[in-house]
């Protein structure tokens, strides 16, 4: 009991140390990535190549003067930034990074907790995030950020629905809810989720990065018609917040991308975690790529494709993966 | 009273909000103040605030003499300062009746369509960006820095030039021009060509611009919109060819224009724009005569400087004309030139002294600007930035 109570405690900081550090690594990534896609350079004066960037970021943004403006709701402007970032942060508790190694005789799985409602709960901890967003709009007294609240909520609770709705069919054919299970469940190449479920797997890159709110669906904080949105009206460590939490569940759609349809940590000749990471990389160079590219949508038309698209796209994907099965 | 009262009444509506967009926005392109009601996203009513940069520039013109007010001209559409330079100058070659030689001219003409590709750059940069193309601007200001390097060669400033002088040029085009000019020739067609791929069948791009920010053809000439937009309408309206002026009518090139007059017919009419100042600046860059830089007229021109340093009249001919400039006959001049937003013109008043009594812009951006309402009414706040960025407003040229 000890043991198992020392080993998840290890595990918890371990996993939490490495997930904040990628989401610093992924601000430089991202940076980086862009730069490169714009004909420029990226942060290059930091560090050799810019690497300690995100370190100066960080640093630089405690020691802002937190700027709270007059009028806002004192208690949920705080409690906004909070309300994005925890989920981001506790959704990686269910995500299986690897298969399990011994150590002095202990079995150690690679998953804080091997739950057997995973994807329920990450479902369940990732709609929360948008109380965020709607808070830090509404109490900022601000009517840019009001607005970008608003569309925020709306965008994120309609995306859901088909987010939700494109993992059925993986749900279906592995049989489980638990995310280890649907990693074993694609221990072959060609059982990879990608290939038996392509539908759902585009369904899913879309809808996630409409969870997100990034580019091309980031009207919630779109910096050309709302200034910033939901966040215009916060500075420093507050900021920040909203920052972590948005590239935390970055990793984290990427992460779940990776369980659910690329086989999650498996592959040959290197270490299961080196491929779960490899993997993970290339949603987040996707997303990033993306951004790079394809303008914005208008918020109508966001709505249109969300309701009128992907939601029948999403139940014809399950309506055929039932078919097949039962046939 | 009454109607204003009844008029507050009417606005105080628990349905709407009302934006205040602006002046310090990341989408108005300067300092321009939009004041929005809006009922939810849908823009109800738009009323357009300017004034935030002005800067007085046609009134300090009255205090300067003819020569000194070329570099205020620079600084009205800041972005495109050559055209500028070119509409003040025909005013006043206008009014002093100086004929320029066909050197100058030619080079006047390649410049002027230069930066019309230059100020188009800054555009599909920022209206690309305002609808979420990042990466558009960066690769529109990279090309836009390789134009900006043939001005620095010619007048040693990027942006603000004054290249352009009474008579003709400051100088002679400087060695290397030439290859520099068809460098951009060579490498621009496949740029816009990249451009074009980003966006022109773009299924987001489609559907953020075509049907948005639209405006009848009849709506557009009563509110005395030019350049692009007008010919986004389909109307075939552009001063190079109605009324040539610098020998525009020695250069063959076509008027690309729209039919449905929205947001995307603009953007195509620019696109192919550049296209067709390219085709000029080849054929002009192609057929440079030989001959002076600058109409050699005495007391108006400064004389050559090997002159200045050899001939006593020349050295006071210059001393007169750097002190006190010249004086125009008395009368009053009207030039209008094709910038790239369109009609930019110049009423310039003289009454025989050394600086103009009085001169007024007719600048295309303020004109362009008030049929803004007209086009966003009805619209959502995101079609408020595309239609801002699709006028191509500079607000230095709007205040003034």
């Amino acid at each position: 009991m000890l043991a198992f109570v020392i080993i998840t405690f290890v595990k918890i900081a371990v996993v939490l140390v490495v997930f904040l550090l990628l989401i610093a690594y992924l601000t430089w990534l991202e940076r980086k990535l862009l730069g490169h896609f714009q004909v420029r350079l990226g942060p290059m004066r930091v560090g050799p190549h810019g690497l300690l960037q995100p370190i100066a970021d960080g640093v630089k943004l405690l020691f802002k003067e937190d700027i709270v403006p007059a009028n806002v709701h004192k208690f949920i402007h705080n409690l906004a930034p909070l309300l994005t970032f925890i989920p981001a942060l506790i959704i990686v508790a269910v995500i299986p990074f690897g298969s399990g190694i011994k150590i002095l005789g202990y079995e150690i799985n690679m998953v804080i907790s091997n739950f057997n409602m995973g994807i329920l709960y990450i479902l369940a901890v990732s709609s929360l995030g948008v109380y965020g967003l709607v808070l830090a709009g509404w109490s900022s007294n601000n009517k840019y950020s009001l607005l970008g609240g608003l569309r925020s909520s709306a965008q994120m609770i309609s995306y859901e629905v088909s987010l939700g709705f494109s993992l059925i069919g993986v749900l279906m054919m592995a049989g489980s809810l638990s995310l280890v299970n649907i990693v074993n469940a694609q221990d072959k190449f060609f059982n990879w989720f990608i290939f038996r479920q392509p539908l759902g797997f585009i369904l899913y890159l879309i809808c996630a990065i409409a969870e997100l709110n990034r580019a091309p669906f980031d009207l919630p904080e779109a910096e050309n018609e709302l200034v910033a949105g939901y966040m215009t009206e916060y500075s420093s460590m507050k900021f920040a917040m909203f920052f972590l939490g948005e590239y935390g569940n970055m990793i984290n759609i990427s992460a779940l991308a990776t369980t659910l349809f690329l086989g999650g940590w498996h592959g040959p000749f290197l270490p299961p975690v080196v491929w779960f990471l490899l993997k993970m990389v290339i949603f987040l160079f996707f997303y990033i790529w993306i951004r790079a590219t394809l303008p914005r949508f208008r918020y109508d038309q966001l709505m249109n494709f969300g309701w009128k698209v992907l939601i029948p796209l999403a139940l014809l994907n399950i309506f055929i993966t039932a078919v097949i099965m039962i046939l | 009273m009454k109607s204003q009262v009844r008029n507050r009444i009417e606005r105080i509506d628990a349905n709407t909000m009302i934006l205040n967009m602006g002046p310090q926005h990341p989408s108005t392109h300067g300092v321009l103040r939009l004041i929005l009601e809006l009922d939810g996203e849908t823009v109800i009513k738009a009323t357009p605030d300017i004034g935030f940069l002005h800067t007085g520039i046609e009134k300090a013109m009255e205090n300067k003499t003819y020569a000194q007010v070329i570099p205020l001209t620079d600084r009205m559409d800041y972005v495109a300062s050559l055209s500028n330079n070119l509409a003040y100058l025909l005013s006043v070659e206008k009014l002093l009746d100086i004929q320029v030689p066909p050197k100058a001219q030619f080079i006047r003409v390649l410049l002027t369509e230069l930066t019309r590709i230059a100020s188009h750059l800054v555009w599909v940069g920022t209206h690309a960006h305002d609808i979420g193309a990042m990466s558009m601007l960066l690769y529109a200001f990279r090309e836009r820095e390789k134009l900006l390097d043939i001005f620095e060669l010619c007048s040693g400033q990027r942006m603000m030039t004054s290249y352009f002088r009474i008579g003709g040029l400051a100088q002679d085009i400087p060695e290397g021009f030439e290859s520099k000019v068809r460098e951009v020739l060579g490498t621009f067609p496949d740029r816009i060509n990249d451009y074009e791929n980003l966006l022109t069948k773009n299924r987001i791009w489609l559907n953020r611009t075509v049907g948005v920010g639209k405006i009848s053809a009849e709506d557009a000439i009563d509110g005395g919109v030019s350049g692009p937009i007008l010919r986004g309408c389909g109307v075939s309206w552009d001063i190079r060819r109605s009324n040539p002026y610098s020998g525009y009518e020695k250069f063959e090139f076509d008027i690309p224009t729209g039919k449905d007059g929205d947001v995307y017919d603009r953007y195509l009419v620019r696109i192919e724009e550049m296209r067709q100042s390219l085709r000029i600046v080849g054929q002009a860059l192609d057929g440079i005569p030989e001959g002076d830089f600058v109409a050699r007229v005495p007391g108006v021109v400064l004389p050559p400087k090997e002159e200045v340093l050899s001939n006593i009249e020349a050295l006071i001919f210059q001393f007169k004309l750097v002190v006190e400039g010249f004086s125009p006959p008395v009368g009053e001049v009207y030039h209008s030139i094709e910038s790239p937003k369109g009609e930019l013109g110049y009423y310039i008043i003289s009454d025989g002294s050394n600086k103009p009594c009085r001169v007024r812009v007719r600048p295309p951006c303020f004109v362009n600007l008030s049929a803004l309402p007209k086009m966003i009414e009805g619209g959502l706040i995101a079609d408020v930035v595309a239609v801002i960025g699709s006028i191509d407003i500079v607000l230095g040229e709007i205040d003034r």
